[in-house]
């Protein structure tokens, strides 16, 4: 035990201290700030666009000035539009809008004209839509005489609030689906990353500790299971290390440009402009309410162990499996790609999974496969979020658990036979003779 | 009685259909250096990583100082396997101090054993090296600390001066004659036959995982001498002197004889002398290591 605890120290230790990796575990998350600082200067460059925009308006639908908003500025004008076209050069405009006479008003088909020297921006163009649209629309109420109320009765907001139909049974919101989805997800893809970049770094290790000759020395003072257990465990905590100093400062970093930067968070990423304008303040105010509130609801205390009870049991399958082709490879990568592709390939088969399970997380393929040990990993942290059945959940981790005493068991007999074997060929048919050779 | 520091009986190693060791006895006295002798791939490695509990045997019974073979062992053994390498980016001192408590020395222990033996080969200025800084030949001295740091009972050296340097040869020599006078049992292992007979007290010819020689050098070279002396002489070897004898070859002023199985070495120094013959040199030829050894392997494989 006391050796042990000396392999997993030095494992750990020599990697924590290594330049490369105190850089990365620093650089990765300002990589990943000035990426997100990045994409905000670039939403927000589009507003700087500034435009005046004469308006020409024929039919008199404008009834209410256009507002000066969003960097366009307009100005009602009312020369004639070959006048303005002649003078263009020399005014102050950047584009005329001319809005033709509303023939009749049940027309459902309006098109507006819009003069300059470059085509407008899609933004630009939506937004010139759209207030165009707004106005059109008062002006029809007006010339139809409709009661503006009765208009407004019109409108209905429909919220769908699902009920079990058994007392005690998963209720979910829409909104809780989505932030399920959003944790699962990222949950989901942790556990992928790090089954590939700590195994990798384990498998790299064996076959260092194999080609540099230190092995035969090691194992003469400690057994093979324990360098080999030494290893993964201490590599093991360093992911821990890396993921929770990650998880710390990225999101206090985010906190911090948002401060400085002041990007509006709904705006940061994805959410055109357009798309934006037509949810009010106090809907978006309203839904991350609800969306704290449900984060708040989740059984963080059931979650979050189990989370850290799949990290282990997929971690300690997956990095043992490749220590075992670690220990079977010789100096050549290459020539491991044969062995190393029937690892990666449950792994990247179950980032798949995982994103089918996010869309239907209690389809048979999900439920499946967070039973199969090899896929379970990756899949179930995905669909804890959204309350899977209790049955579910244990007999998974119960089958991930034992899987992964089972494989380190298998790989730890494939890799004391693998770390003394040079210069060998090695197919899976060796392998599985190695695991029958006798101490 | 004391007990052998080492002491095999009929150990037997498979790999699949092939055996490496095949029933193998024999005993290292204590305090001995003991050759373990034989052509590549004659189960050397095999033998000695049994030893080192790196493997278990098949069969049969090992003990370590009348003791059978167990996991406390590996701790009094110290271990320079053929092919050794560090930890390229470990620091020389850590790594010293790793591997010595991982032989169970405490961290205080090893500190001090390494210094010591770091001071010996002056190299203390390396304690805060990387081990990838240092030439193949420092990495050597490294290597050689590591092995006896933890001061073993017993020392087993495979080709201990592979890719060594003359200078690190002799240095390292030294340092196990040194070992040798402290009680130190040696177990040597080689195909390297002038560095056996320089050494080692008793050898062990394996070949093909089989026992084919086992004693003291001065017993297997007598099991193996011809009956050849040298003699070496002014002017001619008389011919009623070559008459007797089986003269197998002859120089200037030098031949060497060989003598019949009823004579005795003093009868035909008295015949050579009642001849007249100007004796300057009288030389019992013994057959070297390495005769014996191209000669027994030859037979084993014919």
């Amino acid at each position: 035990m006391d050796k042990l605890r000396l392999i997993i120290s030095r494992e750990y230790l020599t990697r924590v201290k290594k330049k490369s990796f105190i850089l990365a575990t620093l650089l990765t998350p300002f990589a990943f700030v000035l990426f997100f600082v990045v994409v905000g200067f670039i939403f927000e460059y589009q507003g700087e666009e500034v435009k005046r925009i004469a308006v020409i308006d024929k039919g008199g639908i404008i009834k209410t000035p256009l507002k000066d908003e969003d960097n366009l500025f307009f100005t009602k004008v009312t020369e004639d539009i070959e006048v303005l076209k002649t003078n263009f050069e020399t005014s102050n405009y950047d584009g005329i809008l001319l809005i033709p006479e509303l023939a009749d008003v049940m027309l459902n088909n309006f098109t507006i004209y819009y003069y300059a020297n470059n085509p407008p921006s899609l933004s630009v163009e939506t937004l010139l839509k759209s207030r165009v649209e707004r106005k059109i629309r008062d002006f029809k109420i007006e010339a139809l005489a409709i009661e503006r109320s009765a208009l407004d009765a019109l409108e209905t907001k429909i919220s769908l609030d699902p009920e079990p139909i058994k007392e005690g049974g998963t209720n979910v919101s829409k909104v809780a689906n989505i932030i399920g989805a959003a944790i699962g997800g990222i949950m989901g893809f942790v556990m992928y990353l790090a089954v590939f970049i700590y195994g990798m770094m384990v498998m790299r290790s064996v076959m260092e500790e194999k080609t540099t000759r230190i092995v035969e020395v090691m194992i003469s003072s400690v057994k093979p299971f324990q360098l080999m257990m030494g290893k993964i465990i201490g590599v093991g905590g360093v992911g821990l290390t890396q993921v929770a100093i990650w998880a710390i400062l990225i999101p206090s970093m985010l906190f911090v440009v948002n401060l400085i930067f002041g990007f509006d968070s709904s705006t940061g990423f994805g959410n055109a402009p357009s798309v934006n304008a037509e949810i009010s303040m106090e809907d978006t105010e309203a839904m991350v309410g609800l969306a704290i509130q449900e984060i708040g609801r989740m059984n963080w205390w059931i979650i979050l162990p189990l989370f850290i009870l799949y990290f282990l049991g997929g971690y300690f399958l997956y990095a043992s499996l490749f220590a075992a082709v670690g220990s079977a490879m010789g100096d050549d990568l290459g020539e491991g790609q044969s062995l190393t592709l029937p690892i990666t390939i449950p792994v990247i088969l179950a980032l798949y999974i995982m994103m089918a399970a996010l869309e239907s997380p209690d389809s048979p393929l999900a439920v499946g496969s967070s039973l199969f040990p090899l896929f379970s990993p990756i899949v179930m942290p995905a669909r804890l979020a959204f309350g899977p059945p209790f049955w579910e959940v244990a007999l998974s981790v119960v089958i991930l658990l034992g899987t992964a005493v089972f494989f380190v068991w298998l790989s730890g007999r494939i890799y004391r036979v693998g770390i003394l074997m040079y210069g060998k060929k090695v197919n899976f048919k060796t392998l599985g003779q190695w695991l029958f050779y006798k101490d | 009685m004391e007990y052998p520091i080492l002491k095999m009986n009929q150990v037997v190693k498979q790999y699949g259909n092939h055996t490496a060791v095949d029933a193998v006895s024999f005993e290292v006295p204590k305090g001995s250096v003991f050759g373990l002798l034989g052509p590549n791939g004659a189960g050397k490695t095999s033998l000695i990583r049994i030893i080192t509990t790196i493997t278990r045997a098949d069969s049969g019974v090992i003990e370590l100082e009348g003791q059978l073979l167990n996991s406390s062992h590996p701790e009094q053994i110290g271990y320079m396997p053929e092919e050794r390498g560090l930890y390229k980016k470990m620091k020389v001192g850590a790594h010293l101090i790793y591997l010595a408590r991982l032989k169970g020395l405490s961290k205080q222990q090893a500190k001090e054993a390494i210094g010591n033996w770091m001071e010996k080969f002056e190299i203390t200025d390396w304690w805060n090296k990387k081990v990838e800084e240092l030439s193949k030949g420092m990495q050597q001295k490294v290597q050689f600390i590591a092995t006896v740091v933890h001061e073993p009972k017993l020392l087993i050296l495979d080709e201990p001066f592979s890719g060594l340097d003359p200078i690190n040869t002799n240095l390292i020599k030294e340092e196990i004659r040194s070992l040798h006078k402290k009680g130190t049992s040696i177990i040597f292992s080689t195909h390297r036959m002038e560095q056996v007979e320089e050494i080692c007290e008793n050898i062990l010819l394996i070949n093909r995982g089989k026992v084919l020689l086992k004693g003291s050098v001065k017993e297997v070279k007598n099991q193996f001498k011809l009956n050849h002396f040298e003699i070496g002489f002014e002017g001619e070897l008389p011919t009623e002197l070559s008459n007797q004898l089986e003269v197998v070859r002859q120089e200037n002023n030098k031949a060497v004889v060989k003598l019949p199985a009823e004579m005795s070495p003093s009868t035909l120094l008295k015949k050579a002398v009642q001849t007249g013959l100007d004796i300057r040199s009288w030389n019992e030829m013994l057959p070297s290591l390495n005769e014996i050894f191209i000669r027994q392997v030859e037979n084993n494989h014919g």
